[in-house]
């Protein structure tokens, strides 16, 4: 791996070398490394490019690595990973893509994810996107999430977009059984003329689901954003969804709700907010010694990360 | 030393919002500014902090003039404001403003130190967003530990009592005197905060109506109605 690949990985994946758990690498459209442990096996697809993930029942506290990067122009990835998460688990999954595009050619990523989980279990999924590379050519990732989910397991999907990448369309949609928990903390920057779209659909079919879906959204420039979300309650569930998005320059963020409660003993809620910095916010980091332009960096940075 | 030259406030709506102050605050003192509501006091902090900026006037701080420097290069020559109405952020944590204030990284002691004097637990608090999940009275609290954290030369406290919540006044006035180093203006109508004060400050209308001890001033809050004296229990 040269260096360049290296950075790209430690940016997605945290990862300084080969993990040691279960991973698989994928290089411009390529599987290049896979390992699988005694309890999680993953396993290449026959009729299409992906691989399926296996976690054992009963694994708990064990990491599964599936970054992918792509270094060239001119490349249009396609993927499907599907994950089969056994009854009682705990597992962490981090995976991600990171585009280095140095040429006049658009590349793109699309990766489309399904997660099988059982009963009891719980998952993490990290999910971190970047593209970088001073090219013109467009760094495109549409990430595409399914989650199936059953009593009373655990999902946490993070997921950002923090640099660089020039349009991508995020479509996650889940269905949670009785008791089953969805938690999407996702964190979105789009700067220059970049566009991020965003869709949301959980069907909430089982008795005392709950899903809750916090989306921060910050764009500068010229960029767009769309976040479209749609929550369906069939059952007596709980259902929120919170999208905040900080507006500079003439960026534009378009928040867009939908809830259907279908039961009348669901409940559903969806706040939004959009406009600039609070103006208190900035005096106050000031009074403390930031410049502006320190406060507006310091406000962004922990209304992305945190 | 802080002195204020012939500072006038006003906007399109009101002419009068400060009129002709003049006001000298010296070194490890503490000066409380009282009066009605709408009397200019609020305004006139805002302005020593730079947040307003006065149609007229100088304000000079250790010799230097103020008046063209922003909020945060006075927050860099020393002066540390506490708001009012705390404010909320999304996704910044306690510790995070607490460091920001002491303008280092602070080891768990120190935070304890800040969050205690308040009556608060460093470990419940630290990694909490000050965001609107947090109640008034612990807000306040917050922003109280900043300025002690700060440990600037001139603290600003703008009604540092209001929705101070079950928390009792007597820490208050132990914070305002752990401050003594410092010079200390603070905007109150609490009555055992101006017991405290070397220097009582009445505003009324924007104008200086007095300065004095509380023994000299209490009569006019009073008898003038202009300033109503606030028991503990108001």
């Amino acid at each position: 791996m040269n260096n360049i690949e290296k950075k790209l990985l430690e940016k997605i994946a945290d990862l300084h070398s080969i993990p040691s758990g279960a991973f698989n690498l994928r290089k411009n459209g390529q599987a290049v490394e896979r390992q699988s442990t005694k309890d999680i096996d993953i396993v290449p697809k026959k009729n299409k490019s992906g691989i399926d993930i296996i976690v054992h029942p009963n694994v708990k506290n064990k990491s599964i690595h599936i970054p992918v990067i792509i270094t060239v122009g001119g490349l249009n990835d396609l993927v499907y990973n599907d994950f089969y998460i056994g009854e009682n688990c705990d597992v962490v999954i981090v995976a991600g893509c990171g585009i280095h595009n140095k040429t006049c050619n658009t590349s793109s990523h699309n990766g489309i994810h399904s997660f099988h989980i059982g009963k009891n279990s719980k998952v993490k999924y990290i999910e971190r996107h970047i593209g970088e590379g001073e090219g013109s050519g467009g760094k495109i990732l549409n990430p595409v999430t399914r989650i199936y989910q059953k009593e009373n397991s655990v999902m946490e999907l993070e997921t950002s977009q923090l640099s660089g990448v020039t349009l991508s369309l995020r479509k996650t949609y889940a269905k949670l059984e009785d008791k089953a928990k969805l938690i999407i903390h996702e964190n979105i920057l789009t700067t220059e003329n970049q566009t991020a779209k965003t869709q949301f659909k959980v069907d909430l079919i089982g008795e005392h689901s709950s899903v809750e879906v916090v989306s921060h959204s910050v764009a500068k420039d010229n960029s767009y954003q769309e976040f479209k979300s749609d929550l369906i309650g069939k059952n007596e569930c709980f259902g929120h969804v919170e999208c905040d998005g900080i507006l500079l320059d003439k960026a534009r963020i378009i928040s867009i709700p939908k809830i259907d409660a279908i039961d009348n003993n669901a409940s559903l809620v969806h706040e939004a907010a959009i406009g600039k910095i609070a103006g208190d916010e900035l005096i106050k980091l000031m009074t403390l010694g930031l410049t502006q332009k320190e406060a507006e960096d310091y406000i962004i940075q922990g209304f992305l990360v945190n | 030393m802080l002195e204020i030259k012939k500072l006038s406030y006003s906007v399109k709506e009101n002419n009068d919002i400060l009129k002709d102050i003049n006001l000298k605050f010296e070194d490890e003192k503490i000066y409380v500014i009282t009066g009605p509501n709408g009397s200019g006091k609020s305004t006139l902090v805002k302005i020593i902090m730079g947040i307003l900026k006065q149609t007229s006037g100088e304000i000079f701080f250790d010799n230097e003039d103020l008046t063209a420097l922003t909020i945060d290069e006075r927050a860099r020559k020393g002066i540390s404001y506490a708001f009012q109405q705390p404010v909320t952020f999304k996704g910044i944590k306690v510790r995070e403003l607490l460091d920001l204030a002491s303008g280092e990284k602070n080891k768990l002691n120190n935070h304890c130190d800040f969050l205690s004097t308040v009556g608060l637990c460093a470990k419940d608090y630290l990694d909490r967003p000050i965001d609107d999940k947090l109640s008034g009275g612990e807000l306040k609290r917050i922003e109280l530990a900043m300025a002690i954290a700060r440990n600037a030369k001139l603290n600003i406290f703008d009604e540092p009592e209001a929705g101070i919540d079950l928390w009792s006044f007597d820490n208050l006035i132990k914070i305002f005197s752990s401050l003594k180093n410092a010079t200390n203006i603070i905007v109150s109508h609490q009555k055992k905060i101006l017991e405290i004060a070397d220097e009582i400050i009445l505003l009324k209308n924007g104008e200086i109506l007095a300065q004095g001890k509380l023994n000299d001033i209490a009569p006019m809050l009073e008898n003038d109605k202009c300033g109503r004296l606030r028991g503990e229990n108001e």
